[in-house]
């Protein structure tokens, strides 16, 4: 008589789950990366602008 | 940038909450499959994920005609944050439908209607930001972004169909399976984890479409500033 076994497939399914949660976690912590040097991006250009706008509204020297 | 929502931060938790229910209910509350074994498990997130994906390709193309016809820049974000999640989650389930093959099929790959079709549904959105990136000009790009998601959309029906009109190894999940295809066939607590799957993916996808449209805003704004500061 054949019996026929489940196959030990363990380290695919762990594989395939690792790999869902490293690309997942990747993408959010992109996110979270591009979001911080945004922001930095955006706080630098807003101090030249108001310094640039001080220069222009502060009277000339002779 | 506005501070973040408490709405959002709720999301964010829930988001959080489903995905370890959704892995608990994949890992240990659903049974074993008698034939493939363990492997069949990667079947849960196989699924959510292309159910995402295809989703978020889908209203992209719907965000492409919506910004075609308004000309508003917030239709334009929400398009490219659809294409980026789910080329993100499109990534997942081809590699996890991958390594459920090799097992199954005993190969890693084969060039069969489904796969190929997502493989080049795949690599449509990848060069849909290559592309993105070489137009300068925010409102070209805008433009050219909207036709080109409304053309590309039409490949996540294809890949979805493909099953259904030719001859396929893949089995088939939802709907009925003609005489030559392989019908999957789940118990009750197969299908309480499956279903959970999908709504879990769910709301993972619209907590990072959010996060992915208030990074967008971001963007512009510093576009903007920087066209301030040179002039």
């Amino acid at each position: 008589m054949l019996l026929e076994t489940t196959p030990d497939t363990s380290g695919y399914m762990i594989a395939g789950y690792v790999f869902s949660f490293v690309v997942m976690g990747i993408y959010v912590f992109s996110m979270y990366l591009r979001n911080a040097n945004l922001k930095r991006d955006a706080e630098t250009l807003e101090s030249l602008q108001a310094e640039e706008a001080k220069k222009a509204s502060s009277p000339k020297k002779k | 940038m506005q501070n973040k929502p408490v709405l959002l931060t709720i999301l964010d938790a829930a988001s959080i909450i489903v995905l370890g229910i959704a892995t608990y209910l994949a890992l240990v509350f659903a049974p074993t499959e008698a034939v493939m074994g363990q492997v069949q498990r990667v079947f849960y997130f196989h699924i959510g994920t292309a159910w995402v994906g295809l989703l978020g390709f889908v209203i992209a193309a719907v965000a492409g005609v919506a910004y075609l016809i308004t000309k508003d820049s917030r239709w334009d974000r929400f398009e490219v944050a659809a294409v980026e999640v789910s080329t993100v989650f499109f990534f997942i389930t081809i590699v996890l439908g991958s390594i459920w093959a090799r097992p199954a099929w005993n190969t890693w790959w084969t060039w069969d209607p489904r796969l190929t079709t997502a493989a080049i549904t795949e690599l449509i959105y990848i060069a849909y930001f290559m592309l993105r990136k070489g137009i300068e000009d925010p409102e070209k790009r805008a433009r050219f972004g909207a036709v080109y998601t409304l053309l590309g959309g039409i490949s996540a029906p294809i890949t979805f169909m493909v099953i259904r009109l030719f001859r396929t190894i893949h089995p088939i999940v939802i709907g009925s399976a003609n005489a030559n295809q392989e019908k999957m066939s789940m118990t009750g607590d197969m299908k309480i984890a499956f279903f959970f799957g999908l709504f879990a993916f769910t709301v993972i996808f619209i907590d990072l479409i959010w996060h992915r449209i208030r990074l967008g805003s971001l963007e512009e704004k510093v576009e903007q500033l920087k066209l301030k500061v040179s002039m």
